[in-house]
């Protein structure tokens, strides 16, 4: 069975983005922890780490994501497990985009991104782990 | 391939994540491994919370392991919610309502898809419980799917069954109706701050008046308390987790611990060698005996006792006897006698 963790880090209220994808998981046969909104670094990884999760999606509208996916990709290496696939969703600007691939984030996913593609994805970093 | 019972005794928690997996998903390595931790467990006080959806589980679950917290006790979460009967998906919502216990050390919250199961909880939460007292948690908390009238799997799984209800939901027949009322050893009615909770309250109180608790002069009985709690604020839970403790305290000085022990194996032993035997028989008559006897029987040309009777000679079972027949994959009638 995939676990997947869906979580909004940071201040912004604007969840519809991680209830379509929570949804759109569900739909494919997945088991999604979904945390809500206004999650830190910290209980993010915690959640993780206890679910013993395939993959990780943050959902990040507010502009923050610079601080807060290099503090989580911190975070799960301390844990042991910089080998969860952690993905992104949101508004992200492309620069910051590719610093954050390169940095180790596997995915990220702007506005418009059909939700097929978005499973396809989460199924295939899962089968890779 | 790490020693993952070893790790996770030793307080690993990613090895007691992968455990916990591993056992939900069921298979070998899993049995090995519950085998294993099978003498440490006993130790915590499991408690289930069960109600309706949207009754305040969650955040009454939340606030109790906060309570316990408080008390130095290490709590372990076990939240259920249903799968999709349809993509067998499912959203597990539950650590919404757990933010504030959700980074602490001292609480481990796991969530659970129910996987087909009806009960109220997944098949595998008894078997999650067992690894998480093994691994010295002290208090449990299992956390019900929303139950309406029939999920009672809790109360032969906690030690202490807290069953919610809120205001609104109905008049005092409800209350009289067989079911999940029965199964309480406290009573709870959240969300005490709205209008209607003196009266739920009351009709609770009315109906466990009618109940007829067995008649012992030196007063050896549980009663049910009947508790007020706003889950949002955390008024009225150190009293639920004192009732809790009473609760607990009453089962170890009164006997009953040891009874409901007996009934919980003997219950459990009854599922897990229905849910194997199932299994044996269908893996043993084969997918095409099955497949041909579901053609018949969605043909009206045989009967599902009389289906069942060939399904089981196909398995090689004498269907009357449940003994090993002498010939095997033939199918044979009711009454056959399949070794002379």
């Amino acid at each position: 069975m995939i676990r997947i963790l869906i979580a909004k880090p940071g201040l912004d209220g604007h969840d519809r983005g991680a209830k379509v994808i929570a949804r759109a998981l569900r739909d494919a046969g997945m088991e999604v922890i979904y945390t809500g909104l206004r999650q830190t670094p910290e209980m993010i990884v915690a959640a993780a780490l206890q679910e013993d999760v395939d993959a990780i999606g943050l959902s990040i509208l507010s502009g923050a994501h610079m601080t807060l996916v290099p503090r989580v990709l911190e975070l799960l290496r301390a844990e042991g497990m910089a080998d969860v696939p952690l993905f992104l969703g949101g508004i992200i600007p492309e620069a910051d985009a590719a610093e954050l691939l390169a940095l180790g984030v596997r995915g990220v996913f702007g506005p418009g991104t059909n939700t097929d593609d978005v499973v396809a994805f989460v199924r295939a970093q899962a089968a890779a782990t | 391939m790490t020693d993952l019972v070893a790790e996770a005794l030793a307080g690993r928690r990613r090895a007691l994540a992968r455990l916990l997996s591993l056992v939900e998903d069921d298979g070998a390595e899993a049995r090995e491994a519950l085998a294993r931790l099978c003498s440490r467990t006993g130790r915590a006080h499991v408690i289930g919370v069960t109600g309706a959806p949207g009754s305040g589980k969650s955040t009454l679950v939340a606030q109790l392991a906060a309570a316990y917290r408080r008390r130095e006790r290490t709590v372990a979460i076990v939240a259920v919610d249903p799968s999709s009967p349809f993509s067998g998906g499912a959203l597990l919502g539950d650590r919404i309502r757990m933010h504030g216990v959700s980074a602490d050390p001292g609480v481990y919250v796991r969530s659970m898809a129910s996987r087909g199961s009806l009960g109220g909880l997944a098949r595998s939460t008894w078997d999650v419980v067992q690894v998480l007292d093994a691994c010295g948690y002290d208090t449990i908390l299992i956390e019900t799917v929303g139950a309406g009238q029939t999920e009672v799997d809790i109360a032969r799984t906690a030690h202490t069954t807290v069953v919610i209800q809120v205001p609104g939901l109905g008049d005092e027949v409800q209350m009289l109706k067989a079911g999940i009322l029965e199964i309480a050893d406290i009573l709870v009615v959240n969300k005490a701050d709205r209008q209607g909770a003196e009266r739920v309250a009351a009709a609770l109180a009315a109906s466990l008046e009618l109940a007829n608790t067995p008649a012992d002069g030196d007063g050896a009985a549980w009663r049910p308390p009947i508790l007020k709690t706003v889950a949002t604020t955390g008024v009225g839970v150190a009293e639920l987790a004192d009732a809790a403790a009473r609760h607990l305290a009453f089962l170890r000085s009164s006997g009953a611990m040891e009874e409901r022990e007996q009934a919980r194996m003997a219950e459990r032993l009854r599922g897990v060698a229905r849910e194997r035997l199932l299994r044996l028989v269908l893996a043993n008559a084969g997918p095409a005996a099955i497949e041909g006897l579901v053609a018949r029987l969605a043909a009206r040309e045989i009967d599902l006792y009389g289906a069942v009777d060939e399904l089981l000679a196909a398995a090689g079972m004498d269907p009357a006897s449940g003994r090993r027949a002498g010939v095997t994959g033939e199918p044979q009638r009711r009454g056959d006698r399949a070794n002379g």
